[in-house]
């Protein structure tokens, strides 16, 4: 039997959160004020968070590796939220956007923790509202929705392609007062490098001040950890190029279970590869599937001529086109979940489909969109008989109007015009749905020390639906955290201040100081990203999109071989009192060469497909993943042993008391 | 495609008190797709196989959203190209042989960390000195749609809100003025009914930060909106100064 309790409340799944909520502990007001909190992270889920708790009265610690609180990852999501707020009138409803997000998640998430979520939902657009968030309105004055993939309803809300930014920009601002009061005391630029437990509880961090060097402690009666996914194992994914596992990995070697963390999200419509000097992906949103329409040729000779610069995708006439999702997937079409789109696409290029000269892109063309609104449009401005000319100029005004900055984005890096010539896109890393095992209320396996947002497991299960992470990392930061975290400090009240002098402290800054003059002084050759890119490409290649035993077995191999040559031969300039970049790099990938092996070795153990797990092995006949129920309905949570490669597997199993169990279909 | 060599100037400083220099460093085989980050990424990797210290230079999201990027290229926040941050200028838009200039954001109020990262956490005081609107976490709020607003002034708010925080206006001013900035988030606010109880607070503490800060003052020169990445207009300057002048007059 698993020691893990995942502390569902009792209860019909509708009650269970506000019950939970009315008989959970609390503390008063006049003790908050003797109880640090540190959070780590000022994404949508730490800012949030912060933000929230200090309001309550907690005394806060916010810590971001970036030069400001703004700039984390979060500030790039750009399509929308989600939210059950059924607006639209068309059907909507939290049990719907629950249903969806199980579903969609390939029947691997918490049910409980998911239907919390839809119910959350809507408060968050209201409070997001009240903070003078931007988002898209209509000609009434009223908010505006769009739809998004593996979804029958518009319940997406946005601010044109840069929701994310608007939404962390309102944290942030929500945070900042709490700075201007003194209720959160900021330290960005400084990276957490340990976690401190004390007698089994989690009760502070070893920092790195960025810009000094100063190793630095700071107590807590409670650690936040609220620090992003590892997308970024794979060295090319849509993440910054800062987002990385450190604090989650030191959580996880400290006593942290790490599950699920096979469950990568490969984003179907990123900008392709363009050479090897490549630093970083450009994520193209999922809003655009709203209105492109993705294909590659019928014939392998139209794709060869294109290939080699002989044709167009303008030049092939409508009659040749394949339409691969609307084809395979009449219900759903272009906007199937993510999981599906990605795998179809690599499916159409290793079949010899590709359009562009590596042969891995396919189109993502507005043209249909473009006459329709173009039409529709004349008719609107009663331009009786419009010219083709006419009707592509209302067209296209109308698309930027709506996807302008995704345009723009597209036309700066490719050097290619998108009104005129279809999108190419690729399928590219881009969110992590595995991460630190949580119980119900966002606590991990170490006593004190909670994950929110895309650094636990909880919500997505084996695939993210689009606009759901926003939602998620703004219903942990504002509407759980701040009820649960009381429940646990309410054992504190009498702890007073954490000795920051504690033996534990002495351990772990020591652990931290003796890797960093191990790196400086290794006489090693290659700098850090050589030995980054060489891991992303082994986990792209046998951990990506598509997974077999032999292809893990052979990347675990290789990893470990990396890994071995990266203690040895890494080489990392300067010192370590010192801005020192190189030095920030190496700590981050010496944790995803070990966080790697363990991807492959959780993708290998779970002998079935489900969402962005695809094991080749297991397949329906017309290509899908199929699950196995029976034996893998369980969150595979992974206990550090003390060594990489040798973790312990813990299973929480998945009870659907609400939801049916089925074989996944957007047909 | 051929391949660009360049000769880049670079300016070197290894610390907040040193004193910094321009350095020069040739560049070959150069792609004209890679981005110019990625251009000082391959500088770097060959620096460091050589032994030598990397260029030290902020960078995130590498998408022209975070802000983190702020380099001033040939004389321009960000380069040359309008409306596009540092992260996404790309290599095509320099010819072979030429000779780039690479220098750190210039501002008093911006001082230099290492070679060509500065410190704005100026900017972040200015925020919290009132760039929010004064409303608590709350499981009991009213309904986003309970007050329309209208779709202009929720587009103009969105325009204005739109600022990344980068401080390239502030690198390009010749006063170092931080008035682009400030007003982007005074006139998001002004334009929303949220922000309407607490404009005039909101208005005079955000201009006395920015004052404490030892930025310049506006002389409407109007580099910054030529430059800012964002395409943020000198329109938010002039609603500040209303929003300014009117809360001056009648406050208490």
């Amino acid at each position: 039997m698993s020691m893990l309790d995942s502390k569902i409340p009792e209860g019909p799944i509708e009650r269970k959160w506000t019950d939970h909520k009315g008989h959970i502990r609390v503390v008063a007001p006049a003790n908050k004020r003797r109880i640090d909190v540190i959070v780590v992270g000022t994404g949508l889920a730490g800012a949030s968070a912060a933000a929230s708790l200090a309001e309550l009265g907690y005394n806060v610690k916010a810590f971001c590796f970036q030069d400001s609180a703004r700039r984390a990852h979060s500030i790039a999501a750009q399509g929308g939220i989600n939210a059950a707020k059924n607006y639209q009138n068309d059907g909507d409803s939290v049990y719907r956007l629950f249903y969806d997000t199980v579903k969609g998640g390939d029947y691997r998430a918490r049910e409980a923790n998911v239907y919390r979520l839809a119910e959350v939902s809507a408060n968050i657009i209201d409070q997001c509202v009240a903070q003078g968030v931007p988002f898209a309105r209509d000609y009434g004055g009223l908010l505006d929705n769009r739809s998004f993939g593996g979804v029958q309803v518009s319940r997406t809300f946005y601010a044109r392609g840069q929701t994310g930014q608007q939404l962390l920009l309102g944290a942030y601002s929500a945070l900042m007062r709490q700075v201007g009061k003194g209720a959160v005391k900021m330290f960005d630029r400084h990276e957490m490098l340990d976690v401190v437990v004390i007698d089994g509880k989690a009760r502070g961090i070893i920092a790195r001040n960025l810009i000094t060097g100063g190793i630095e402690r700071h107590g807590a009666h409670a650690v936040l950890l609220c620090t992003g996914g590892y997308g970024n194992v794979f060295f090319l994914s849509t993440n910054a190029m800062g987002s990385n596992v450190t604090a989650a990995w030191k959580a996880h070697k400290r006593g942290a279970f790490m599950a699920n963390p096979c469950y990568t999200q490969i984003h179907p419509t990123c900008i392709p590869v363009s050479g090897t000097h490549q630093s970083k992906l450009t994520l193209m949103s999922e809003s655009l599937r709203n209105d492109g329409r993705i294909w590659v040729p019928k014939s392998l000779e139209d794709a060869q001529a294109i290939r080699d610069g002989k044709k167009k995708g303008s030049d092939i006439p409508e009659a040749d086109r394949d339409y691969y999702l609307e084809r395979r997937y009449p219900a759903f079409g272009n906007l199937v979940p993510r999981d599906v789109a990605s795998r179809a696409a690599k499916e159409r290029c290793d079949a010899g489909f590709g359009v562009n000269k590596t042969g891995e892109a396919v189109y993502l063309d507005f043209g249909a969109a473009i006459q329709r609104y173009g039409k529709q449009q004349a008719t609107l401005q009663h331009i009786d008989d419009p010219t083709a000319e006419q009707i592509r100029e209302l067209g296209t005004a109308v698309v930027s109007e709506k996807y302008g900055n995704l345009f723009d984005m597209y036309e700066n890096i490719v050097g290619e015009n998108p009104y005129l010539h279809a999108m190419k896109i690729y399928p590219a890393v881009h969110y992590t749905m595995g991460g630190l095992w949580v119980d119900y209320n966002l606590q991990t396996t170490v006593p004190g020390l909670f994950a929110l947002g895309e650094c636990n497991f909880s919500d997505h299960g084996a695939n993210r639906l689009g606009a759901s992470a926003l939602m998620q990392g703004l219903a942990d930061g504002y509407f759980v955290i701040p009820y649960t975290v009381g429940d646990y400090l309410a054992d504190d009240i009498r702890t007073g201040p954490i000795d920051i002098k504690n033996t534990a402290f002495d351990e772990a800054e020591k652990a931290v100081t003796e890797r960093i003059d191990h790196f400086l002084n290794n006489k090693g050759t290659k700098p850090v990203d050589d030995f980054h890119r060489r891991l992303g490409k082994v986990m792209w290649d046998k951990c990506g999109m598509a997974r077999n035993a032999q292809g893990l077995q052979e990347a675990i191999t290789e990893i470990r071989r990396i890994r071995e040559e990266f203690w040895k031969d890494v080489r990392v300039p300067g010192k370590a009192n010192e801005f020192n970049q190189e030095l920030e790099k190496a700590g981050r990938v010496a944790d995803f060469l070990e966080l790697g092996e363990l991807m492959c070795k959780d993708a290998l153990e779970r002998n079935e497909s489900c969402g962005g797990h695809f094991r080749e092995e297991y397949q329906t006949p017309e290509g899908e993943a199929l699950r196995d129920d029976a034996d893998y309905a369980h969150a595979a949570a992974w206990e550090w042993t003390g060594e990489a490669g040798a973790a312990n597997l813990h299973k929480e199993e998945l009870k659907f008391d609400v939801v049916k169990l089925t074989q996944r279909s957007y047909k | 495609m051929r391949n660009m060599k360049l000769t880049l100037k670079i300016w070197r400083q290894s610390g907040p008190n040193a004193k910094g220099e321009m350095k020069t460093y040739p560049v070959n085989d150069v792609s004209e797709d890679m981005s110019f980050l990625e251009m000082l990424d391959v500088l770097n990797d060959d620096l460091v196989r050589k032994g030598e210290e990397p260029i030290a230079f902020d960078h995130d999201c590498r998408e022209g959203i975070c802000g983190s990027c702020s380099l001033f290229i040939n004389g321009e926040a960000h380069g040359p190209g309008r409306m596009i941050t540092t992260c996404q200028l790309h290599m095509r838009k320099f010819k072979d042989g030429d000779t780039i200039h690479v220098e750190p954001w210039r501002s008093g109020a911006f001082p230099v960390i290492k070679d060509l990262a500065v410190d704005r956490s100026a900017f972040d005081r200015i925020q919290a000195a009132g760039g929010f609107v004064s409303v608590n976490t709350s499981g009991n709020l009213v309904d986003g749609n309970a007050v329309p607003i209208p779709k202009d002034d929720a587009d103009t708010a969105f325009d204005a809100a739109t600022c990344i925080g980068c401080g390239a206006c502030v690198a390009t001013c010749v006063n170092s003025s931080a008035m682009l900035f400030v007003a982007a988030k005074v006139s998001q606010f002004a334009l929303l009914p949220q922000g309407k109880p607490e404009a005039k607070r909101r208005v005079l503490a955000m201009v006395e930060q920015m004052d404490k800060e030892g930025f310049g003052n506006c002389s409407n020169t109007g580099a910054c909106e030529v430059e800012c990445p964002k395409g943020i207009s000198l329109e938010h300057i002039a609603r500040m100064n209303r929003e300014y002048l009117t809360a001056s007059a009648t406050k208490d």
